[in-house]
């Protein structure tokens, strides 16, 4: 018998006597989808308005630092900025839309990543240029994946990530962001699906919070109207 | 081997008498009281969120044949390979077979209690490959040759100043104080590891049937890396890690965060099916999932304690225990700590051995109440030592209960034992006996009365 | 209301005190109060050392005892909890059944009686003291009271009531836990008592007479000022 064998009849054995309920604080539905989860989880707002203010509140907290601009234009100036405060010399970029035009605008080194992977490479990068597929207000997560924000490591090696989105991209909650993932691809799924949920951080020294564990220490979100 | 419950109490006679130590410990867990009351604050109605939590995992682990058949379906669609693991000895096996097929030299490892259930490290180290652990607070274990303290703060018990010894020993850097550069001393190191593994080793938090996705929580970022840039991917999960929908991770990856941490959702939750696909620009070329059981079909094989298996392993139930926070985590000399890890230790190790660590509570309940899937974690203590009396009754409890029962049934004999032992206590207190002798070690009793409260009641009332 | 008094063992041989003042205060509400001498104890020290078989057994004779009782007070958090919660679960599927989980209906803790069922807060009590609280678990998780005896203790003429950090962190006690695994209990009470002398309180106020044992036990050890009182003592107190 092999052990998937063994293992899947011990569990029929074992289930032939059903567990009680546990004990239940009010009863429940007989569902546990998640439209009810808007009854006990955190707000993420009614409307567009009030999911961006839950969003911007959510962002401060975790020290993402958000940039609002209104057009794709003033996305670029955004980020040309940026790169000078910071004084980033080798930028590591998806190709995108929305992502290409703001990388060729830098004065320093870039490099299109997700064209010509090389994992020695983006470790030497200061920053890495991405889109993302969703941003959930409720909780101030960005969701990258692996086919459309420039593979698995794009998003996490380098030591600042920025990512360039659009309001439109704002749902109000996780579940919302979930039931999207589904919607957009069914059965066919990325290869990863990341929610990103500030700069990477530990608190493993007596229980001390510090930015920048192994992921990246600055985490960027260029938010444009739209 | 040594005797576990002689080996616990030696251990935690030594950690309960550390003050600074326990001083420490508390202080460490101060900030998360409060961020957790502040993120638990944030949801609407936190009992009903429990409540649901509780249904998902209840819904799962009760039809987990099925749920798991569904998922390691869905997994091998998206290309992964499924490994079954009976024990901990197949499932260390497997993991050398993959090692050596890929003629693999360093391994890199993201959080991931099963492999120190199983004694991966140790098993892989032997066989001559390289591991490092990336997790920041594994790493220092690691370094230090000791199990992880918490399993979600492992090293939550060690100073600054050891870590900045331990890095300065084992790494040759400058000393510091400060928590940021010691990170950023670790991140500086583990970089290059992560370029170079050949296999990366991660956990599982969840296993979903819907999709065939496993899900990983992290904050630090080391098991995005892990799993993206070495070729193979090899993943360790308990079979009880199943959930059936995609939908349950909008309630539970916020609530591990918050029960866990403090945090509204941890800095990565990430799913992951199959190995790179065609399209994408990395990931690795081989995805391995090894679905270990090693007792817990036995743990599901009880009804009344099968709730246990929905653990989400976020620790709440450490961080609130007295007992954890007095004796530390190191005392209980098992893989799974705290309130869960006495309640499930005895199913996945043997009741006999490892019953004393139910017997080490006083079912206090903070531990079932901060359960976010609602475990009825200090009952199951109870419960345990109820087994453990079915099993294997120890004389002296067998004739102790026994005479105590016999004398509450007979109100007289107990008016008189009661007089007797107010009588001579003075004298008893002298006398090395059994449970009087180690309360008086560190504590008085009352003067005892003269007349009991019956003879008192009885002249006032002429009844 | 014929009240039956329910008095813990160790109450009845250590700190007959808590029983008299339970029984005045009930009395001063215009209750009858009845003892009923064929008790002895509830019979959780075996079951919660899994001897449940054993405990069956004297669990029973508590049954017979009150028997027929209009309602049973008890001044224990814990020994309440074990007639409630537990003797439905320890007779399930045996002959007692059907009144276990009737008596357990009609079994209240003493801060929860006066507050929930009598519907009082105001005993006409005056304690003119600063006090602490202490929660004993079973008070505040298997029967879910925490405000019941702080609304009583606010009512008290002249009494300051502190909150202690630690508020709700057990005690050590936990039956024969305290003697079976004496290092883990005492640093528990450790903890503990540190917190309560801190508050400079002088007294330290608990529905659970086992709590007070524990407490009580370590702070006189330890030379501290702060003293322990059940709250029925301090309810006992009198308004001249």
């Amino acid at each position: 018998m092999s052990s998937r064998e063994n293992i899947l009849g011990r569990i029929r054995e074992a289930l032939q006597v059903k567990a009680p309920q546990p004990h239940l604080q009010a009863p429940l539905t007989p569902t546990n989808h998640p439209p009810q989860g808007k009854e006990w989880l955190p707000d993420g707002g009614e409307s567009l308005t009030e999911s961006l203010a839950i969003l911007e509140g959510q962002l401060a907290k975790l020290k993402t630092v958000l940039v609002r601009v209104p057009n794709e234009t003033l996305a670029v100036e955004a980020v040309k900025l940026l790169s000078q405060e910071k004084g980033w010399k080798q930028v590591a970029y998806q190709g995108h839309p929305l992502v290409t035009p703001i990388a060729q605008s830098l004065a320093c080194q870039t490099w299109q990543a997700d064209a010509d992977f090389n994992k020695q490479k983006l470790e030497q990068c200061d920053v890495s240029l991405t889109s993302c597929e969703t941003i959930v207000a409720q909780l101030g997560s960005i969701l990258v994946s692996s086919q459309t924000s420039g593979g698995r490591a794009l998003s996490v090696l380098p030591h600042a990530h920025v990512v360039i989105a659009r309001t439109s991209q704002v749902v109000p909650d996780l579940a919302d962001a979930i039931r999207q993932i589904k919607e957009r691809y069914g059965q066919k799924l990325p290869s990863m699906l990341s929610f990103i949920t500030g700069p990477s951080r530990t608190g493993d020294i007596e229980r001390i919070l510090v930015l920048g564990a192994h992921g990246p220490k600055e985490l960027f979100l260029v938010l444009i109207d739209g | 081997m040594s005797d576990p419950k002689a080996i616990f109490l030696k251990d935690a006679s030594v950690s309960t008498a550390d003050g600074d130590q326990r001083a420490f410990i508390r202080k460490a867990l101060g900030g998360y009281y409060v961020n957790r009351d502040l993120q638990k604050a944030r949801f609407r109605n936190w009992e009903k969120a429990r409540d649901a939590a509780s249904m998902a995992k209840w819904s799962a682990v009760n039809d987990l044949g099925n749920q798991l058949e569904k998922f390691v379906g869905n997994f091998e669609k998206n290309g992964g390979v499924v490994h079954w693991a009976q024990d901990a000895a197949e499932a260390r096996e497997i993991i050398l077979k993959i090692a050596a097929d890929a003629k693999a030299k360093a391994i890199i490892k993201s959080k991931c209690m099963t492999s120190e259930e199983i004694h991966l490290n140790d098993a892989l180290e032997k066989a001559g490959y390289g591991v490092v652990e990336s997790d920041l607070g594994e790493f220092i274990q690691q370094l230090r040759g000791e199990a992880p303290y918490h399993f979600v703060f492992p090293c939550m018990h060690v100073k600054r100043e050891a870590i900045s010894e331990l890095f300065t020993k084992h790494l040759g850097t400058a000393p510091t104080n400060s928590p940021e550069e010691l990170t950023m001393i670790a991140r500086r190191h583990l970089r290059q590891l992560y370029v170079d593994a050949d296999i990366g080793i991660s956990g599982a938090n969840f296993l979903v049937a819907e999709t065939g996705q496993i899900s990983i929580t992290e904050n630090e970022g080391n098991a995005r890396l892990t799993t993206a840039l070495p070729k193979i991917h090899i993943a360790l999960a308990g079979i009880e890690k199943v959930v059936k929908n995609l939908d349950d991770l909008a309630i539970l990856l916020p609530m591990l965060a918050t029960a866990g941490a403090g945090q509204p959702m941890t800095c990565y939750n990430t799913l992951y099916s199959g190995p790179r696909q065609k399209g994408e620009c990395d990931g690795p070329e081989q995805f391995h999932l090894v679905l270990l059981d090693n007792g817990r079909t036995r743990l599901l094989a009880d009804p009344e304690q099968r709730d246990a298996l929905h653990c989400i392993r976020c620790g709440a139930c450490l961080n609130v225990c007295p007992i954890f926070k007095n004796i530390g985590g190191l005392a209980y000399g098992t893989t799974y700590q705290g309130p869960i890890g006495s309640v499930i230790t005895p199913h996945l190790r043997g009741l006999k051995q490892w019953n004393h660590l139910s017997g080490a509570s006083s079912l206090c309940g903070a531990c079932t109440d901060a359960c976010p899937v609602r475990i009825d974690l200090h009952h199951h203590l109870l419960h345990n030592r109820r087994n453990a009396v079915k099993t294997n009754p120890t004389l002296f409890d067998r004739v102790f209960h026994f005479g105590f029962n016999f004398v509450i049934q007979r109100p007289k004999l107990f008016a008189f034992g009661g007089k007797v032992f107010r009588t001579t206590l003075p004298l008893l207190k002298k006398l090395p006996l059994p449970y009087l002798s180690a309360w008086l070690k560190t504590r008085d009793l009352p003067t005892p009365p003269s007349q009991s409260f019956r003879a008192q009641w009885k002249d006032q009332n002429h009844e | 209301m014929r009240i039956s008094l329910f008095v813990p063992c160790f109450v009845d041989q250590l700190t007959p005190q808590v029983g008299l003042a339970t029984a005045q205060v009930l009395r001063r509400l215009g209750h009858t109060v009845e003892f009923r001498s064929e008790q002895t104890c509830c019979g959780q020290p075996s079951f919660n050392s899994g001897q449940w078989d054993v405990a069956r057994e004297g669990a029973r004779h508590a049954l017979k005892v009150f028997r027929g009782s209009e309602v049973v007070v008890g001044p224990s958090g814990s020994c309440v909890a074990m007639m409630r919660n537990f003797y439905p679960q320890l007779f399930k599927g045996q002959p007692e059944e059907a009144e276990a989980n009737d008596l357990a209906q009609r079994t209240f803790e003493f801060a929860e009686f006066l507050v929930k069922k009598l519907g009082v807060t105001d005993v006409g009590a005056k304690f003119s003291h600063k006090v602490t609280y202490h929660d004993g678990c079973h008070a505040l998780r298997e029967l879910r009271l925490k405000e019941e005896p702080r609304q009583l203790l606010r009512a008290v003429k002249g009494l300051e009531l502190i909150e202690t950090e630690e508020g709700e962190s057990c005690c050590g006690f936990g039956g024969l836990f305290s003697a079976k695994f004496p290092m883990i209990s005492t640093a528990m009470v450790q903890v503990k008592g540190g917190a309560l002398v801190r508050t400079g309180a002088e007294f330290v106020v608990s529905s659970d007479p086992s709590c007070l044992l524990q407490i009580g036990g370590w702070l006189s050890r330890e030379g501290k000022p702060i003293r322990p009182l059940h709250l029925s003592q301090v309810l006992a107190n009198e308004v001249s």
